[in-house]
């Protein structure tokens, strides 16, 4: 009993124990919070290409595209594990304004709303026809018209907290599109001796917010067939950029894309004598994470880089905590000698101190983790009132492309830093404590020690 | 065998100290037998290793040579766990600076030694017994009314009175007092005497450091330790 006593009165009585308690306190608040903020923005940007990519991608680097899609989606759709399938055409043109002149080299992407829709979060990213997808691509002042989709940051402006200045009616804007066709061989298509060029007017009839600031500031989306034929890609056989394909809930990705890649194996070989099979040779079967891999890696790997530096803040939290338990200990000779006078073990003594630990270790851990859940919070509230107040603002939002800090730690993280740090108590203590129970204890008890 | 009358026995006892470049021999072949139920006085000059012998008799420090006996058993032989055992039940060791925990209340520093016999579990279901006794032992000692203090609070003597409660809380064989006298004014220094004469006389066997005359002439027997040595009182 005494071992549950003495622990509890030397964490009550000791004046060092509010250092240590603090220690700990200090770290688990830090490490709650940044991963809390880091995780979710890594969680985030992933989410976000997860939704604008779908679940898996086949597609090629060539801007020629491959051809028989439409036979591959065929079979992709009397699948049991595909809910729906989508083709997708990447490539580039001009973009040149016809109100204001400008011109740009964007991206393009053709989609076909009807299937994209379903594939993907494009939809959500709408802002006139959010309720409406299938019309993304008529503008609502005259539907007739061919219309176009522009990524959001190309054509709308934000304030510094990332709110849109939409205008509330859509302007009635149009584009010349130019685009230069590539036959399937590859080459570029002549009129004569001269480059053929291909070009369309299109009208604004929607912007998109994806929250991928590369695609957001760099991509024109277009009706698929609309582009189809602007990039050539309808001369001999139909051709595609790219298949974006959702599989059904509760599947399992990585099976599921093991499972396209083989029915898209099985696919070329059916082709095979095709007068375009040569361009499945450049052709991948992925997710969208290793075919976002660019982009994602390396915020994968400043979450790695974190989560090293944290480690450090674990070793940094053991020395406090031997620091102040090797100063504990060196004054409590006298109380030691007490406790082995009455016949306490060298495991006893052991015990009221490591004991003392594991108090010190999750009373830290519980204020650290109460602070943290109280700062993130209001860590949203409190990045507005330090602007409001200061001007100062922790991610200028014209330039980071988040909305809210992400503040949802979640339940294992705090659990699993109570626990490291109350394993990091255990492990700074026991060096001290071990030297306490083996000390001989006679020279302390032969004095009158204060 | 002989020593079997004997409680506690020394044999030969040795122990020095390395201070640098010398060797301060403090012990050199003391030989002692205290028989159950004596009142042994020990005297001698200040550094002259009163306190050193104490604690080999009570196992807290062991001799570089020699043996210590408890009832005839070699106590360097006994295991980690029984040496425990011997300072937690057979053992009450008084010391001159009282030596309570400061974090503890008057009771529980009572409480000490049942509480290391029983454990956690044990004391949750019988420790009814012990908290009669620490009580008891408390009120024989006028400290009722103390129990609940923390020894900050108490006086000189009251805390050596709560020391000697500690002391025997669980009956032990011997005890052994290291001046508990030393650091209080006569008159509790009476006191305290008091209550080791009324040990004594109901059987209790006691070791007991002093430097004071008048104590000593109480006890049973003197022995006096100078120059390593027992010798003989001089008549
Ligand atoms: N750890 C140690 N290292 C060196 N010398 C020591 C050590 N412990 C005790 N001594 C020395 O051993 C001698 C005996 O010490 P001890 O405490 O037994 O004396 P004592 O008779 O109890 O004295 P006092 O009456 O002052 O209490 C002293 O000279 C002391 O300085
Ligand atoms: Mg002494």
């Amino acid at each position: 009993m005494y071992d549950v006593i003495l622990p509890l009165k030397l964490f009550k009585t000791s004046r060092l124990t509010i250092l240590a308690v603090a220690a700990v306190a200090v770290c688990v608040f830090v490490v709650i919070v940044v991963m809390t903020v880091m995780n979710g923005l890594v969680t985030d940007f992933i989410d976000m290409n997860h939704g604008f990519f779908s679940d898996c991608v086949i597609s090629t680097d060539s801007l020629v595209g491959f051809g028989h899609y439409d036979e591959f989606e065929n079979t992709l759709r009397s699948s049991d594990f595909v809910e729906s399938v989508t083709p997708v055409i990447n490539t580039f043109g001009l973009v040149k304004s016809n109100s204001s002149g400008k011109n740009a080299a964007l991206s393009l992407m053709g989609i076909e709303l009807e299937s994209h829709e379903k594939t993907t979060d494009f939809a959500k990213s709408l802002y006139y026809r959010k309720d409406k997808p299938s019309l993304a691509f008529s503008p609502s002042y005259n539907p007739q018209l061919p219309g176009c989709v522009l990524g959001i940051d190309l054509l709308v402006e934000r304030d510094q907290w990332g709110i849109y200045k939409q205008s509330p009616y859509l302007p009635r804007w149009s584009y010349g599109i130019t685009c230069f066709p590539l036959t399937p061989k590859g080459t570029l298509v002549k009129t004569g001796t001269s480059v053929s060029a291909n070009t369309g007017t299109f009208y604004y009839s929607d912007n998109s917010n994806s929250g991928l600031a590369r695609v957001d500031s760099t991509y024109v989306y277009l009706p698929f067939e609309k582009l189809q034929s602007l990039a050539g890609m309808d001369i001999g056989p139909k051709r595609t950029s790219a298949i974006f394909i959702k599989f059904k809930k509760g599947a399992d990705l990585n099976k599921s894309v093991e499972k396209t890649a083989a029915l898209w194996k099985d696919f070329v070989a059916r082709n095979s004598n095709s007068e375009i099979s040569g361009l499945f040779k450049n052709v991948n079967v992925q997710d969208f994470r290793s075919y976002r891999r660019e982009t994602i890696a390396p915020m994968e790997k400043e979450q790695t880089m974190m989560i090293l530096l944290f480690l450090l803040v674990g070793v940094i939290t053991v020395f406090i905590i031997f620091v102040i338990f090797y100063m504990i200990v060196g004054g409590k000779n006298r109380d030691i000698g007490i406790l082995k006078s009455v016949g306490v073990s060298q495991l006893g003594i052991m015990r009221v101190f490591l004991r003392y630990a594991v108090l010190t270790g999750l009373v830290g851990a519980a204020i650290g983790i109460a602070a943290a859940l109280v700062f993130l919070d209001n860590i949203n509230g409190l990045e507005n009132w330090l602007y409001v107040k200061f001007g100062f603002q922790m991610w200028n939002r014209e330039i980071y492309a988040i909305g809210a800090i992400p503040d949802r730690p979640g339940v294992a993280l705090p659990i699993e830093v109570a626990a490291a740090a109350v394993i990091a108590c255990l492990l700074g203590a026991l060096l001290p404590t071990i030297k306490a129970a083996r000390q001989n204890c006679v020279d302390t008890l032969r004095v009158n020690q204060i | 065998m002989k020593q079997n009358n004997y409680i506690l026995t020394c044999e030969q006892i040795y122990k020095s100290y390395q201070m640098g470049a010398t060797r301060l021999e403090v012990l050199k072949g003391i030989d002692l037998n205290i028989a159950k139920g004596e009142f042994v006085a020990v005297k001698g000059a200040s550094g002259s290793g009163k306190s050193t012998l104490m604690h080999i008799l009570g196992a807290l420090d062991k001799p570089d040579k020699g043996k210590v006996l408890f009832e005839g058993k070699n106590i360097a032989a006994f295991s980690g766990r029984k040496i425990n055992e011997f300072r937690n039940k057979k053992i009450g060791f008084v010391f001159q600076f009282y030596h309570l925990l400061d974090e503890l209340t008057v009771l529980q520093n009572v409480l000490l030694a049942p509480m290391v016999q029983m454990g956690a579990i044990g004391w949750l279901l019988h420790s009814a017994k012990a908290k009669k006794t620490a009580a008891q032992l408390l009120g024989e000692l006028g400290l009722a009314e103390r129990a609940e203090h923390r020894p900050y609070q108490l006086s000189g003597g009251e805390r050596q009175r709560a020391a000697i409660a500690r002391a025997l809380i669980n009956e032990p064989d011997v005890i052994l007092a290291d001046e508990p006298t030393g650091n209080l004014d006569s008159k509790t220094g009476n006191d305290i005497l008091r209550v080791f004469e009324k040990l004594h006389n109901a059987g209790q066997t006691i070791v007991m450091v002093t430097h004071d005359d008048r104590i000593a002439e109480k006890a049973s027997r003197i022995i006096r330790l100078a120059d390593g040595k027992i010798n003989p009182p001089v008549a």
